[in-house]
């Protein structure tokens, strides 16, 4: 049925460790063309490892990858000429204006004039940026900056984007901005690879492999994975949101508890069959709370559902 | 200077940080422009907004940092323009990223942050162990900080900024990049600190931590736009929100952003988010203008927006790169 590659990118058992950490451990998942997949995770779950080896800068100790059907160990070259990395500090020269970096990168990369002229318009256009042109990088919003990274990162069309934790730091708006360049480039058949420590961003991606400690945990569609939690979420609204969770501690069917800003989170086996329950025992305990409401898990949920809400998951 | 723990009494009824008409002006440029809140004792307190909204003019206006160009702030009692000193020394700040020095073991992290808010000698034995026991780092104290796992760092983090037992505390994406289990014990610590009456003034960009926050407000273009408890807000945005999954999305996209009753539509994953007037009118719209464009229609449901729809409907410049197409 394809007349491209089915995969882009294919990660089959890497693994890679520094000194007695294993941060990266026998991690396998593929990236087909025109797909945004999520490699999501906290702080050393091994999502800059991964990218790195896939972008041939890091060998790997044990296992192998193909991006864009060229084996990142032994064909690097020919694997980096299709493909883009955006590390998490992107080379910007703060010094030079955007144009400038444009300019630069395009230089770094063959593309003539026009070609760079026809390409960077409209993604700086996409970005909110066509007024900053002449700005010095040095003086844009952190946002901006990602914003111009990528702009740079994609000047020569490539047909594979990795990018690392590309929107950290970055606000809603300008995140917004972001992805919706990602989607058009996909629609153009674009294999992007993206990382993020923000697991509501994930639901964003086509498909998101969610990683701990260098480990797969899951690797799905987010729809499929909010259904793999097999339980319900609640959120109950309260003034008294402390009060409300040292009456439920303990209370059957429910495995898990969070404090929020104005209420609680609970987690719980048969969402339809514990509210009246819940209703009755707050009303019993009088317990003031506005609402009792069954929401759509998130993958935060299955995140801490999967690895355990006890102690700090840390060795 | 003076001993950071010397307290003045406070009324009970006090609020922690009362801002009124605030205005700060750069040249021309007004960074911030009339913001007036009261944030309760005893509140943790959401300040969002997008880069350049102004909301670190006004957090360096509220820890003393900045003088206002006109207007005024009161945090813990003291005025932020006449009495910064006393303001400065009435605070905890902490951020992630930016307020540990790793390559310091634990304990002289504590010492060092001790030494800057001068917390006095009579109290630093005391303090220091209630530091490391609140971070949960007993027994670690000669650990490199760098090798900490990152829900250490930022408990050991928090234990530094409040070693002075300031009544108001400055959280900057505190539990960015941090796994949610540690990120959830993190905020029942803060919530803790909150209940003995500990004000909690907490600036993010991420809804996760706002979720977390009693009331919040948004800032846009140097004023707030908005002023709730994140139900509250996700209750006020206008028009509801429809999830809509159908085929090709790029050009679904373009024909629903120019559809009379869609007020936004942006692609999701597979799916779209529209932002309509009114669902239920909406809904019948949407498929017959899709299917007079032959486009695929699958699922169409109205869904609960969540605080960064919220944020983004409030904030964003409308139109600003719609019209792009590669």
């Amino acid at each position: 049925m394809h007349e491209k590659p089915q995969f882009a990118i294919i990660a089959d058992e890497l693994t890679k460790g520094f000194a007695d950490v294993r941060a990266v451990d026998h991690l396998s998942f593929d990236v087909h063309p025109g797909e945004i997949f999520g490699l999501v995770g906290p702080d050393g779950a091994g999502k800059t490892t991964t990218l790195r080896m896939l972008a041939g800068i890091m060998p790997p100790d044990e296992g192998t990858a193909r991006v864009a059907d060229f084996d990142v160990v032994h064909d690097p070259e020919k694997a980096k000429r299709h493909l883009s990395y955006m590390p998490q500090r992107f080379g910007l020269y703060e010094d030079l204006t955007v144009d400038e970096n444009i300019r630069f990168y395009a230089d770094l990369f063959g593309v003539n004039r026009t070609e760079r002229e026809e390409r960077s318009t409209p993604l700086l256009q996409a970005a909110g940026m066509r007024e900053f042109r002449r700005r010095l990088a040095g003086k844009l919003s952190g946002g901006m900056k990602q914003k111009l990274g990528l702009v740079c990162a994609l000047i020569h069309r490539p047909k594979i984007i990795l990018l690392d934790e590309p929107t950290t730091g970055v606000d809603p708006v300008s995140r917004r901005d972001f992805w919706r360049i990602l989607y058009e480039l996909v629609s153009e058949g674009v294999a992007i690879l993206i990382s993020t420590a923000y697991l509501d961003e994930a639901e964003r991606c086509h498909r998101v492999a969610l990683l701990h400690q260098g480990r797969l945990l899951f690797c799905d569609t987010p729809h499929n994975l909010k259904a793999k939690l097999g339980k319900s979420v609640l959120s109950i609204t309260s003034s008294e949101p402390r009060r409300l969770r040292a009456e439920l501690e303990n209370g059957v069917g429910i495995s898990s508890l969070v404090l929020t800003g104005d209420g609680l989170h609970v987690v719980v086996d048969d969402g339809a069959s514990r509210i009246p329950e819940l209703e009755a025992r707050l009303k019993n305990a009088s317990i003031p709370f506005h609402t009792i409401q069954q929401v759509t898990p998130t993958i935060e949920d299955l995140f801490v559902d999967a690895v355990g809400s006890g102690a700090p998951s840390h060795a | 200077m003076r001993s950071a723990v010397e307290r003045h009494p406070m009324p009970e009824h006090d609020n922690s940080v009362v801002i009124e008409n605030l205005v700060k002006r750069f040249g021309d440029f007004v960074a911030v422009d009339r913001i007036n809140l009261e944030v309760r004792k005893g509140e943790v307190f959401g300040f969002l907004g997008p880069n350049g909204a102004g909301k670190s003019t006004t957090i360096r206006m509220l820890c003393g940092l900045l003088r206002p160009t006109s207007g005024r702030a009161r945090v813990a009692g003291y005025d932020v323009g006449r009495e910064p000193e006393s303001v400065r020394q009435n605070i905890g700040y902490m951020s992630q990223r930016f307020s540990l020095y790793n390559d310091l073991k634990v304990i002289e992290n504590i010492r060092l942050f001790a030494g800057l808010y001068s917390v006095p000698a009579s109290l630093l034995k005391e303090r220091i162990e209630w530091a490391l026991e609140m971070a949960n780092l007993k027994g670690q104290e000669h650990l490199i900080t760098a090798t900490l796992p990152g829900g250490w760092k930022q408990r050991l983090a928090l234990g530094c900024a409040v070693l002075h037992q300031p009544p108001v505390i400055f959280l900057d994406e505190p539990t960015s990049g941090v796994d949610p289990i540690s990120r959830r014990q993190f905020w029942d610590l803060i919530h803790h600190m909150a209940e003995e009456g500990v004000t909690v003034f907490v600036t993010t960009h991420y809804m996760e931590e706002a979720e977390y926050c009693n009331r919040l407000a948004l800032i846009s273009r140097g004023a707030v736009a908005a002023l709730g408890t994140p139900s509250e807000l996700k209750k006020s945005m206008k028009g509801d929100l429809l999830l809509v999954e159908c085929e090709p999305l790029g050009e679904a996209v373009e024909i629903l952003q120019s559809a009379p009753d869609v007020i936004d539509a942006a692609v999701f994953g597979r799916a779209l988010h529209l932002v309509v007037r009114d669902a239920t009118a909406a809904i019948p719209q949407v498929k017959r203008y899709l299917s007079d464009h032959s486009i695929t229609i699958g699922l169409i449901d109205k869904i609960h927006p969540s605080l960064e729809d919220v944020f983004v409907s409030l904030t964003s410049e409308p139109d600003s790169g719609k019209e792009w197409k590669a």
